[in-house]
């Protein structure tokens, strides 16, 4: 047996022949500043010990403490009718009906992904996960939203490969639905890929379970897998700096299993029905430091844990070890000491570990116990609550971040080539040979699944049904963090319009470079400015999320990715929408065309990418509530029943869109836009077009085709049922369902593509996954 | 008509299967630790991953308690549908022909299929017979989704020959439909005796048109008529 490090013997204050203390300069190597060290120092009454040294980096880590967010983050919308548990809990929880709530969130899992996709995306499912049951709802469907460089890059396809197989691992043996998601490539996720999971689930009102701990003399029941040295620092090392050289970071990734967090599912929900839990939190980052330390400050109790009552992976663990292992697949729950037997004996049944490893008490310290032996000894409040929060310096940068992408499309291309080309690009082809990789199915609730509908689809026993989006695109925020964010809920909300939902509630998952640079700080500022706006005009509160900073290495920094993920409500699951043309003679409507706002901008749009084209200083201004109502009256029309189809015109415009209709039941169109050539009032393309946007250009058919702008719809259907949304927006009748061909008419000439030409695009993406 | 539908701690489909059964009939679950299967009439092994599958899919199923019934519960001759999961535990249990290697792709796949209907008249296909006089002879179709990452069937060449001479194969997949590479397009056997029978696809995810087709729930309806039919 080896012998315990002598900080480990000795208790904060004790004297010995003990090794000295941690100093400064241990710290500053976990991350911590000078200052942040000096004030744990004054917290404690002294310099800390290596156990308390190690519990204080991680909770003060941006991580876990938000610092550089949190007094952003307080500006959000978070209350709202149908929200019943806001931010602050494992995940926030809305009313959806009939006794149920929906709990949702979205978490990043960006830095171990970025260093070991595979594990890294795997446990960034299980976490998220986790997250939802310990809440007592019973998980229904995960999202992800994901982000690499441009997949003909070695590096991408690596960690495409490893990250879409490390989703469907975990996801597909757990049995929950992967029912959605989206992804986007860019040269800036190159060396820092994306990966953001978010979960959804169910539960009855009365179920929801709190983390507060509470009643002294109860018992802490540590269950699920044993703890062992993976991930040790992983929330303070990895996802609280830059990345650099990280092929030696790869031990701090931890190692996901799904078969144990089945069973640890299953155990969870069964304690919560027998009512023998009296509050549940779950083991993620920080591990056992962060769970315990929020469960006290919540409860406003102190905590006493030993160690040596914790099961273990590998013998010989130091206290400090154990107190911030990442191992998965655990859970912490406060028991009444009459329920032990119990709780234990349920363990048992699923076969997972479980073992008392502390009490409650009325301290309000965290005592660390190794056996008799007490190792670390600290205020709550300070562990929780006294991390300094600093202010943000931000400053619009003067020049430009980003790189022009590299062009691949000429200036000269012809609309055809330029559709073709936009279907085939990697941020529009199909998602197939992605979506293929994961079970959509299973829990049999899936009413739309991929590519049958612009949301995920999800029937309530009632007969309603639940419908979620998740999306961001990080190029438009890049070139106007306020308005692109903005965009980024105004294209939830589509989504979830286009299959006649109205939104409930809103989780963000903000993913940006260092936060300590002002442009990054700009970019941050700007964006939680547009989020906060968004959500309250769509009324849709934010309910939880997650920050993720420092995404950036040598290179650069990540585009400015505020993803966000909303969760609506459609009455009748019978009728939720899709988005493809259904019918043969079907009218086909663009609806939310503005006639007065003047040609639409190419600017920050798929075809100037494609064209290599640098990105613009903001994006044109919009009418948030013409949006808004617009999008109000495509869901109302959805839910009347009597629509073919609903499709939300987003990346690649309004051709693509088309494509896409055409290519979901394999059913062509002729349609016919002179009529959106009309010239435009004078004062609708005035001077607030951002400098450096395109000049609106009628008589250029090009931004007709592809512009991107949110609140426009095409919707099929009798030609009746298109004009009766006449008095709430704009409708015009551009063309009809006919043939085995997309024909499109604009300005004298006409456009022809046949479904196998848009079909033999649009399958881009399958050549990477032979 | 009463089915038993297992539970392993690792089950993912089993409340599915679940409530796909009890369309048809009555139904319970039936833990992976008991060797009681409760007066069940048939059982169904789900799909999921039994124990978490590390080994091989099946491998250590096939020993629980449970699966000990069913093999007795098999070999008195009552009816057992392995579905997906199932199929791997009752191949791997001797109690069908054959294995399930990882499919051609080496990947998950989820899809929704075709199927053939290769014998209409079986304990576990006769409700998918086409009405008595109609002049259409081309097999049944059947739209069911797939799932899984081990789903090619494969055995050897004369035991191909013997399942085919004896209308073993139950359902192939449609021409350009077998994206697992299963041998002769191979979906879904039975045991020589008839009353054991184990596909890849999840006829438990195709019985509510709300959620796609209501193909599958033919499956488990061959199996009340089969149950009830021996009653009378």
């Amino acid at each position: 047996m080896s012998e315990r490090p002598a900080t480990a013997d000795a208790p904060a204050g004790t004297e010995g022949e003990a090794e000295p203390p941690p100093t400064l300069a241990d710290a500053l190597t976990l991350g911590l500043t000078g200052a942040e060290y000096e004030l744990i120092c004054a917290k404690q009454g002294g310099p800390p010990n290596q156990v308390e040294l190690a519990m204080y980096s991680l909770l003060w880590s941006e991580h876990c403490a938000y610092k550089h967010s949190k007094k952003l983050l307080r500006t959000l919308p978070t209350e709202g009718p149908h929200v019943v548990m806001g931010p602050g809990e494992n995940a926030g929880a809305v009313d959806v009906g009939g006794g149920l709530v929906c709990a949702f969130k979205v978490e990043s899992h960006n830095h171990p992904s970025a260093v070991e996709p595979f594990q890294g995306a795997a446990t960034g499912v299980g976490g998220i996960l986790r997250d939802i049951f310990a809440i007592g709802a019973r998980p229904i469907a995960v999202l992800d939203s994901l982000r690499f460089g441009e997949p003909s890059g070695t590096r991408s396809r690596y960690l495409l490969d490893g990250a879409v197989a490390g989703i469907g691992h975990y996801g597909n043996s757990i049995g929950v639905p992967t029912v959605g998601g989206e992804v986007y490539f860019e040269a800036p996720y190159e060396q820092n890929c994306l990966v953001n999971a978010m979960a959804l689930g169910l539960c009855p009102r009365e179920r929801l379970v709190r983390s507060a701990a509470a009643g002294v003399g109860n018992l802490l029941v540590l269950f699920g897998a044993s703890t062992g040295r993976d991930g040790i620092g992983g929330a303070s090392v990895l996802a609280s700096a830059e990345l650099g050289d990280d092929e030696d970071k790869r031990p701090t990734v931890q190692v996901g299993d799904p078969f144990e967090e089945k069973k640890l599912l299953e155990c969870s929900l069964e304690l919560l029905q027998r009512g023998l839990v009296v509050a549940l939190q779950d083991l993620g980052a920080a591990g056992l430091t962060s769970s315990a330390a929020e469960m006290a400050s919540k409860g406003g109790v102190g905590i006493d844990i030993d160690v040596a009552k914790v099961p273990l992976r590998e013998p010989d663990l130091e206290p400090f070890e154990v107190m911030v292992s990442e191992s998965q697949e655990r859970m912490l729950c406060v028991v009444t000491p009459r329920d032990l037997e119990q709780v234990l004996d349920l363990c048992e049944k699923w076969e997972v570990g479980g073992a008392a490893i502390g009490t409650v008490t009325e301290t309000g310290r965290l005592h660390v116990y190794d056996g008799e032996r007490l190792v670390g000894d600290m205020p709550v409040s300070a562990l929780v609550d006294d991390c300094p929060l600093y202010d943000l310096a931000p400053a619009k940068p003067s020049e430009p971040i980003y790189p022009p992408p590299a062009a691949t499309l000429a200036m000269d291309a012809t609309p055809l080539q330029a559709l073709l080309a936009l279907l085939a690009s990697p941020n529009i082809a199909s998602r197939r040979p992605l979506f293929e990789q994961y079970d959509a199915i299973v829990q049999s609730r899936t009413v739309r699944r991929p590519e049958q509908a612009d949301a995920a689809v999800l029937a309530l026993p009632d007969s309603s049904a639940l419908a979620v989006s998740i999306d961001c695109n990080g190029r438009r925020v890049a070139a106007d963090p306020y308005r692109g964010t903005i965009e980024a809920a105004l294209e939830c909300a589509a989504n979830l319009a286009c299959v006649g939902a109205e939104p409930l509630g809103t989780t963000n998952n903000l993913n940006f470079g260092n936060p300590e640079k002002p442009h990054i700080a700009w970019q941050l500022t700007e964006a939680v400015r547009g989020l906060g706006e968004a959500c309250r005009a769509l009324e849709a509160p934010i309910v939880g999320g997650n920050v993720s900073l420092y995404n950036e290495g040598a290179a650069g920094p990540i585009y400015p990715t505020p993803v966000v993920g909303m969760v609506g409500r459609l009455p009748d699951a019978a009728r939720a929408g899709r988005l493809g043309f259904a019918r043969e003679g079907n009218a086909i409507a663009l609806v939310g065309w503005d006639p007065q706002r003047g040609a639409p901008s190419l600017a920050a749009s798929e075809l100037a990418k494609l064209r290599g084209e640098p990105l613009p200083d903001g994006l044109p201004p919009f009418d948030v509530q013409r949006v808004i109502a617009t999008q109000e009256a495509v869901r109302a029309a959805v839910r009347v029943g009597e629509l073919s189809s609903a499709h939300d015109i987003a990346e690649g415009g309004l051709a693509v869109a088309l494509a896409e209709c055409c290519l979901a039941n394999g059913l062509g169109a002729r349609v016919e836009l002179d009529a959106l050539t009309r010239a435009p009032s004078a004062d609708a393309l005035g001077d607030d077009t951002p400098a450096g946007a395109d000049r609106p250009n009628p008589s250029l058919p090009l931004p007709i085709l592809f512009a991107e702008y949110p609140g426009r719809f095409l919707l099929s259907g009798p030609r009746a049922a298109l004009e009766a949304l006449a008095p709430q927006t704009s409708v015009e009748i551009v063309g009809v369902v006919t043939g085995a061909a997309l024909e499109i008419a604009l300005a004298g000439e006409t456009l022809v593509a046949t479904l196998a030409e848009l079909a033999e695009a649009h399958r881009a993406l399958a050549a990477l996954f032979p | 008509m009463k089915f038993g539908v297992l539970q392993f701690p690792g089950s993912c489909d089993e409340v599915d299967a679940l409530l796909a059964a009890r369309r048809v009939g009555e139904a319970e679950l039936i833990w992976h630790g008991e060797r009681d299967l409760r007066g069940a009439d048939a059982i169904v092994v789900p799909g999921g991953f039994s124990y978490g599958d590390y080994l091989r899919a099946g491998a250590i199923a096939r020993f629980a308690p449970a699966m000990e019934a069913v093999i007795e519960f098999a070999e008195s001759g009552g009816l057992v549908l392995g579905i997906c999961n199932g199929f791997q535990v009752l191949c791997e249990a001797r109690l069908l022909p054959g294995a399930l290697l990882p499919n051609a792709n080496l990947r998950f796949t989820f899809r929704q299929v075709e199927l053939e209907v290769a014998r209409p008249d079986t304990s576990f296909t006769s409700a998918c017979a086409r009405a008595a006089g109609t002049a259409d002879e081309t097999p049944v179709r059947l739209s069911i989704p797939a799932k899984h990452s081990w789903g090619r069937y494969h055995a050897e060449e004369r035991t191909l020959d013997e399942l085919e001479e004896r209308g073993q194969v139950l359902l192939r997949y449609a021409p350009g439909q077998n994206f697992n590479g299963s041998l002769r397009d191979i979906a879904g056997v039975c045991n020589a005796r008839g009353n054991v029978f184990g596909l890849m696809p999840h006829p438990e995810h195709a019985v509510d048109a709300l959620t796609g087709s209501t193909d599958g729930l033919r499956i488990f309806e061959s199996m009340r008529l089969t149950v009830e039919g021996a009653h009378v």
